[in-house]
């Protein structure tokens, strides 16, 4: 869901810096906010301070990495490229996410397959359990008892069973 | 001397642990009640003792006597008292004899239970809860002594349990402190309430165990653990919350939960017990899914040992993680028998195991249920797999990767809205069978109803299909319990003409766990709207600002009022602005965002002014200031939607859990009208 | 006692007792196995700490150089290229104070041993730092000898380091001989270090 809001974000984002950028052209580089910093940032993690995001991590370094943010978007680079270059200068650890390559694309296969073969398993094992039950129920075939009536039987039949 | 004292008792309660764990197993082996018996009685034994270590622990931390290692590295002169007591679980070993001291506790009183019935459980409840609590405090006796003193000798300072050859005792005059972000009362509770939860999961493993060993395999265990099984779930639940709420109030990060390795292991438990608790509802009345129940227990308290391993023993970095420790090959080895011996022995009974099971209807509720423990286990597997594949890339490839947020958001966002569509239709239906046409006939009317407010936002000007979606899910849970209750008030209504509320309560007497455990999906799905609420909407804004300078978020205008600096008694200096609130224009209130710098452990804690309101939060941080002239400052502002929802949906939850944890009454004498006293009364 | 216990759901009389399929077998183990070697290999990993005196130089690394600090002309140092020299590898950091305390006593030893044409090399890792501040530091304290960022943290993770600043310092077989961890406190310290190994 959060990409979603990244997405709009950005989406603003870029739409600010385009009405920006057609007003203030020519008055070279722009002046980047903390926002458009932060937007970056916190999809960043620093190796200093694991697991804390960019954005509010309080370390001297994650300060220096900001501001390399801040320098870049300056110059005009865009969020991808700054991402790679993190990627690039201090390793993979640096993004929320394994990049989707090589090895690490079991991180994305092995959940969705262990959970399709877990729908697998159930649904074999309730095919199994209703071949059973229908066995069964060619033994005794009982009549539908009335709706509104059926569901009393089955509030007191529970109350009962409250001991 | 104190503290030799102190050590000298954990001594004797780890022997009593072993004798209880050895007597209990000659006892069950050989057929000898009088050992079983013994056994029980040196568990028992185990209690008083390790309440006397910890008191004296305590009052160690209470004294300040800094001469002991685990006093002098958890507390300061400069602490407030009540920090001084609950520093008992502020560190390593201090938390571990706090552990211990709570599953000698639980096994105490399992073990005080009458047994008439489950005789043969009893010798094996003991293996297992002695054994574990043996575990415990060997890691204390052998690792991590609380009651390690620090001695001065010609390899310079350090911890030792008894006095070194040439050692002098060395006497600090401070101790180091508490870590700052321990200092909140959330931390307080936090550590405590999940190792409650923790621990008492201990008792249905062993029963479970117990089962699983005696080979006695019907519901018995199922039944006689379900209020424990039920108590556990809470505490590891509230435990979960408050550690929830300390982040939002204390890290600083304007969130509450960051998918953080440690957060994930003590979810992972909460995922497979919650699992389980669904699931034995199953087996008590369909008698089915034997099998699965022993799996989801034993894997729940696995993923206890588990977690609590990777959290202490420091393979995985995080936040939350306890300083690096020596107990890591020690608990590997624990988790290695554990999971083994566990798993061994249900693949040995599996086959008994098996129960004549069946199933008439897809809709029926035990399918319902079926679905259900798929969607916790896929959750689970999702944060399994985030946790664990770090460690494996970094083993195969040498480099670290991260696996943050948006992976596990991803994956689970659909499997939470599943469980949420799940929750709201599986009440609905019966044990047995259920056909589209009556579970639509129940349905229809709360379905509807629910769609108004997809509706209603949609015109309110919200577009995201996310927070659409979500909000739809919520009201339609709300809406068919709600609706739930009302049929059954109303059948009530009817049938004994009582009135309206008298049917209500009356009915939560008759059937609490059932209406308990809807009141609990009504507070989940509280939550879930907390939890829409900052995913989908939260906002943020960060300015540096002058004095009188203001910043506007949504609706918020924040004017930077003054920033002063001042020292506290406490060893903190103190960074805290004055910033005053505007909403619509019009001034609602004065926060106080700051940031404390601890002396003793040179480390900063940022600390949010927030307003809170039903309808949104407004978060302020102190990110930066000018040193001298604190003329300007930044701050971070963010603005969290109905976050409000998620502390109230846990009150909610608590109620309904408490409401099913009581006892049902005795049927009162009305109830036998002409119609059920020509039914067989089944019991 | 617990073989006395008949299972309440056995109705009629004990079937032969079933096993799990072999197969089954074979797999759950197999997979608990592997899942606790990886936890094994894991903890060990984050027990066994930064590398040993003893060790080999680990190989395949290369330093590149921030421009202005090459090694004898070349941007790209490699590690295994340096066997046959008394080898210093310090890691530093522009936000870490500590190698402030130490800056100035490398760079003047390093100044030392390149006016007596010692066979030593100095080079300094940039661990998880920014161009700029990197850069500010290495000219406030003059520094002369190669250096270059750590990319990727690949050279970190194979020393498997655990903070800034520490020095490692290899013998001509390549052999890890000395491990500081934290700053040098003089130039006297370093020296005495270098000359065991240059004595060899």
């Amino acid at each position: 869901m959060k990409r979603l809001v990244y997405g709009l974000i950005l989406g603003l984002l870029a739409a600010l810096m385009w009405s920006g950028l057609t007003s203030a052209q020519g008055d070279g580089p722009r002046t980047v906010t903390d926002d458009e910093v932060n937007a970056i940032a916190r999809q960043l993690y620093c190796p200093v301070c694991e697991n804390t995001p960019l954005d509010v991590c309080s370390t001297e370094a994650c300060r220096q990495w900001r501001e390399v943010i801040r320098e870049k978007l300056e110059q005009g680079w865009t969020e991808e490229e700054i991402k790679q270059y993190f990627i690039d200068y201090y390793g993979a650890r640096v993004v929320a996410e394994p990049p989707r390559e090589g090895f690490n694309w079991l991180a994305y296969i092995v959940p969705p397959a262990l959970i399709l073969l877990g729908v697998g398993i159930l649904i074999r094992v309730v095919i199994v359990w209703k071949q059973a039950a229908a066995e069964e129920q060619q033994l005794a075939a009982e009549a539908e008892p009335d709706e509104e009536d059926e569901y009393i039987r089955r509030l007191e039949e529970e109350l009962q069973k409250r001991r | 001397m104190l503290a030799d004292f102190g050590f000298g008792i954990l001594l004797l309660t780890f022997i009593a642990a072993l004798y209880a764990a050895g007597a209990a197993l000659y006892g069950a082996l050989k057929d000898v009640p009088a050992a079983v018996e013994s056994a029980r009685r040196a568990m028992l034994l185990t209690f008083p003792l390790i309440s006397v270590a910890s008191a004296i622990l305590v009052y160690l931390l209470a004294t300040g006597r800094f001469e002991v290692e685990y006093v002098y590295s958890v507390t300061s002169r400069s602490m407030p008292m009540y920090l001084k007591l609950t520093a008992w679980w502020g560190g390593q070993a201090g938390s571990l004899l706090f552990w211990a001291w709570l599953l000698s506790l639980f096994t105490s009183a399992v073990t005080l239970r009458k047994w008439d019935r489950d005789r043969e459980f009893l010798p094996w409840v003991v293996v297992v809860g002695s054994v574990t609590l043996a575990f415990f405090l060997g890691l204390n006796i052998f690792v991590e002594n609380p009651f390690a003193r620090l001695w001065s000798t010609v390899e310079g300072i350090g911890p030792h349990t008894f006095r070194p050859a040439g050692g002098q005792l060395f006497i600090p005059q401070d101790g180091r402190g508490l870590n700052p972000l321990l200092r909140h009362p959330g931390m307080v509770f936090h550590p405590p309430l999940l190792y409650l939860g923790f621990v008492s999961f201990t008792i249905p493993y062993a029963f479970a165990i117990a089962a699983l060993v005696t080979g006695r395999t019907d519901d018995r265990w199922v039944r006689i653990t379900r209020r424990w099984t039920l108590v556990a779930w809470l505490f590891l639940s509230l435990g979960l919350v408050v550690g929830a709420r300390w982040a939002y109030d204390v890290l600083g990060w304007g969130g509450y939960w960051g998918w953080d390795p440690v957060e994930i292991s003590a979810f992972m438990p909460w995922l497979t017990g919650t699992a389980f608790l669904h699931s034995v509802m199953i087996e008590e009345k369909r008698n089915m899914l034997k099998q699965w129940n022993m799996l989801l227990i034993i894997m729940t308290y696995d993923l206890v040992i588990f977690g609590t391993f990777l959290t202490r023993s420091g393979v995985l970095s995080s936040v939350h993680a306890f300083a690096q420790s020596a107990i890591g090959p020690a608990f590997f080895i624990f988790i290695g028998l554990t999971f083994m011996l566990s798993v061994g022995l249900l693949m040995y009974r599996w086959h008994d195991l098996k129960a004549k099971e069946q199933m008439t209807s897809l809709l029926s509720r035990e399918a319902l249920f079926l679905f259900n423990n798929l969607l916790f286990l896929s959750i689970f597997i999702v944060s399994f797999w985030g946790t664990i594949f770090p460690l494996i890339s970094e083993l195969v490839t040498g480099q670290k990767i991260t696996v943050g947020p948006p992976f596990y958001e991803r994956a689970t966002a659909p499997l939470f809205s599943a469980m949420l569509f799940l929750m709201a239709i599986a009440p609905l239906s019966a044990w047995g069978r259920s056909t589209v046409k009556t579970l639509g006939r129940i349905i229809w009317k709360p379905a509807l109803l629910s769609l108004l407010v997809p509706l209603f936002i949609f015109f309110g000007g919200i577009r995201q299909w996310a927070a659409l979606l979500g909000f739809w899910l919520v009201a339609l849970v709300t809406f068919v319990t709600l609706h739930e209750f009302w049929r059954a008030a109303r059948a009530r209504q009817k049938r004994w003409g009582e009135s309206l509320p008298v049917a209500l309560w009356r009915l939560a007497g008759r059937n609490r766990r059932r209406y308990g455990g809807y009141i609990v999906h009504l507070g989940m799905a509280l939550m879930a709207i907390g939890i829409l609420g900052i995913e989908v909407f939260q906002t943020e804004t960060q300015r540096t600002l002058s004095v009188g300078e203001s910043v506007t978020l949504e609706d918020y205008t924040v004017t930077f009022r003054d920033l002063a600096v001042f020292d506290t008694n406490d060893g903190r200096r103190v960074y805290r602005a004055v910033m005053d609130v505007y909403k619509d224009g019009q001034y609602v209130d004065e926060l106080h965002p700051r940031v404390d710098y601890y002396y003793d452990s040179q480390q900063p804690m940022t600390i949010p002014g927030l307003r809170s309101t039903l309808v949104d939060d407004l978060y302020i941080l102190l990110v930066d200031w000018e040193q001298v002239s604190l003329q300007n400052s930044t701050f971070k502002v963010y603005h969290n939607p109905l976050v409000k929802w998620l502390w109230i949906g846990t009150l909610v939850f608590m109620l309904g859990l408490f409401i099913s944890l009581l006892p049902d009454r005795e049927p009162a004498p009305v109830r036998v009208t002409a119609r059920s006293a020509a039914q067989p009364i089944r019991r | 006692m617990s073989e006395n216990i008949p299972s309440v759901t056995q109705e009629s009389a004990a079937p032969p007792r079933r096993s799990v399929p072999l197969w089954v077998q074979g797999l759950v183990w197999g997979l608990l196995l592997v899942l606790l070697a990886v936890v094994a290999l894991g903890l060990r990993r984050r027990q066994e700490g930064h590398i040993q005196i003893g060790e080999t130089l680990p190989e395949g690394l290369v330093l590149t150089t921030f421009e202005g600090y090459e090694y004898q002309g070349q941007g790209q140092v490699a590690f295994d290229d340096l066997r046959g020299k008394v080898i210093l590898i310090n890691f530093w950091a522009s936000w870490c104070n500590p190698c402030r305390d130490e800056a100035a006593e490398l760079e003047n030893t390093w100044r030392y041993y390149q006016a007596s044409g010692a066979d030593v090399v100095f080079v300094g890792v940039d661990y998880v730092d920014v161009e700029p501040d990197a850069r500010a530091y290495l000219q406030e304290f003059d520094i002369t000898y190669p250096n270059g960022p750590d990319l990727g943290t690949r050279i970190s993770q194979a020393f498997r380091i655990q903070g800034v600043p520490e020095t490692y310092v290899f013998d001509r077989q390549g052999v890890l001989r000395y491990i500081k961890i934290g700053p040098f406190a003089s130039e006297a310290e370093i020296r005495q270090v270098v000359d065991d190994l240059l004595g060899e």
